[in-house]
């Protein structure tokens, strides 16, 4: 399929109930799509609510209203209403996600961390783990932090593990968050051409960058999140 | 991965008289899904826990277990006997206070074994080895095996009681408040080891605890649990990222921030 993404009207509101019930909105009649081996980026200010649609759209936010429908295992899923179990195989096998921190797990190697999730799907471990090396070496995180659990690792060192970790699949969609925050330029670059490697192979890219130079380098189109703001679609 | 559930559970309720232990409870369980159940003491959590192991019987509704042959069971229609089994070769149970799960006054490596035995394993030196190896997988040094868990820290009694649960490769396992009881640091050690022999053996498991932190290192899908009812349910970090019950809501918020 051309395009294996598609947000369709989706709206979204934090209701806080501790705070007397408070309804914030964040987005309202999001709609854009992203085709196979473009990579579109998300644009507009802090606040203005593209985190919570790549949320959304990993399944890790609900949604209130719309549709967010991918292409899964040959059928089309709609994200927004699917059950947990689902959204799991999803996460599994069709969606990727390059969070801005890594959420590390005691005890676990930098490079188990990166393998997990081509293990997770049947690969051989000792298979996922030579791959894992090989982007973890493209990324320069030195040898010797491989075996070591990252929590202890620093920031930029940590998001190498996360990029890796995304990286390692051929999910046909990949959400990426902020992945070059802390990187110095020699990582970016490194970056930017694995997600000109992830276009050719014919993958769905969705990404916030606040680096304008990353932005430029890898954004085949910028989605406006200002037009989705809650407050414009009920005026 | 199969289609069907391990367990289906069915408008579960348990009443102690005319107060609600829990009320309506349905879900799903699917093998390798690690299921949390949270709340706080008194909402009906561990009550469900045990009516799901049948420890309880409930009040009304119905769980439904998928047998090894494929075979569906009513849980609360099987014999006390063909429940006993089932506890013993295809469920784990892992209490809160290990010394509910383990004999204390019987060495490591019995209290190993005989879960082993229970299910026909006759030949010593078999037992013992394996015994030895489930030893070495909860990171109990081989030396200690004909020690009683009376001499074992807290954390050594833990890990001893899910060795004792995990030696018969249970399909299923129930645990109550698995770190409950434990020092920060010895938790952070036994939920490593729980989260790595839950994913390496593809155990199914429903976790009751308190502690979200648990929840979210161990577990796919999460119920909040308040006053017997479920108040919210879902994706763990779905739950956890994006609360929308009042009650999940505030139980997210009163988390300290370390």
């Amino acid at each position: 399929m051309a395009t294996p993404l598609i947000v369709s009207e989706v709206a979204k509101a934090f209701i806080m109930h501790l705070r007397g019930g408070i309804r914030l909105p964040v987005v309202a009649n999001v709609s854009f799509s992203v085709r196979a081996g473009e990579c579109a980026v998300l644009g507009g200010p802090s606040g203005a609510g593209k985190s919570s649609i790549l949320k959304m759209v990993y399944g890790n936010y609900g949604v209130d209203q719309g549709q967010i429908i991918v292409e899964h295992h040959g059928a089309l899923v709609d994200l927004a209403t699917a059950n947990p179990r689902t959204v799991l195989s999803v996460r599994r096998d069709t969606i990727g996600y390059v969070s801005q921190f890594l959420r590390t797990v005691p005890r676990v190697s930098a490079l188990d961390v990166v393998a997990e999730p081509l293990v997770a799907r049947g690969t051989d471990r000792r298979q996922a783990q030579k791959r894992a090396a090989e982007l973890l070496g493209r990324l320069n995180l030195p040898e010797r932090l491989w075996s070591l659990p990252p929590a202890t690792f620093s920031g930029g060192e940590q998001q190498r593990v996360n990029i890796a970790r995304g990286f390692i699949t051929d999910h046909p969609v990949l959400l990426l968050d902020e992945p070059t925050a802390s990187l110095d330029a020699t990582n970016r670059e490194v970056v930017i051409a694995l997600i000109d490697e992830k276009k050719l192979a014919g993958t769905a890219l969705l990404g916030i960058f606040h680096d304008a130079d990353v932005r430029e380098a890898v954004a085949d189109r910028i989605v406006d999140v200002t037009e989705f703001a809650a407050g414009r679609a009920a005026a | 991965m199969t289609d069907e559930p391990l367990l289906r559970v069915t408008a579960l309720s348990k009443y102690y008289g005319s107060r609600i232990g829990c009320e309506e409870i349905s879900f799903d369980l699917w093998p390798g899904e690690v299921l949390a159940i949270v709340g706080e003491s008194g909402s009906g959590k561990t009550t469900l826990l045990n009516c799901l192991a049948t420890r309880l019987l409930p009040t009304s509704g119905t769980a439904s277990y998928r047998m090894r042959d494929g075979q569906w069971r009513d849980l609360y229609r099987m014999s006390e006997a063909e429940r006993r089994f089932l506890m013993r070769t295809d469920w784990g149970f892992v209490h809160q206070n290990p010394a509910d799960g383990l004999r204390m006054t019987v060495s490591a490596g019995a209290n190993v074994g005989e879960r082993l035995m229970a299910v026909g394993d006759r030949h010593y030196g078999n037992i013992r080895s394996t015994a030895v190896d489930w030893l070495g997988r909860v990171e109990i040094d081989e030396e200690r095996i004909d020690d009683e868990p009376r001499a074992f820290s807290g954390g050594m009694r833990q890990r001893l009681q899910i060795a004792r649960n995990l030696v018969t490769g249970p399909r299923l396992v129930f645990m109550d408040e698995p770190t409950g009881g434990l020092d920060v640091s010895v938790q952070a050690r036994l939920l490593d080891l729980l989260r790595g022999l839950v994913t390496d053996l593809g155990l199914a498991a429903i976790v009751v605890t308190h502690d979200l932190a648990v929840a979210r290192l161990l577990s796919q899908r999460m119920m909040v649990m308040k006053d017997g009812h479920v108040v919210e349910a879902g994706l763990t970090d779905r739950v956890l990222d994006d609360p929308r019950a009042p009650y999940t809501q505030l139980l997210v918020s009163s988390i300290l921030q370390v």
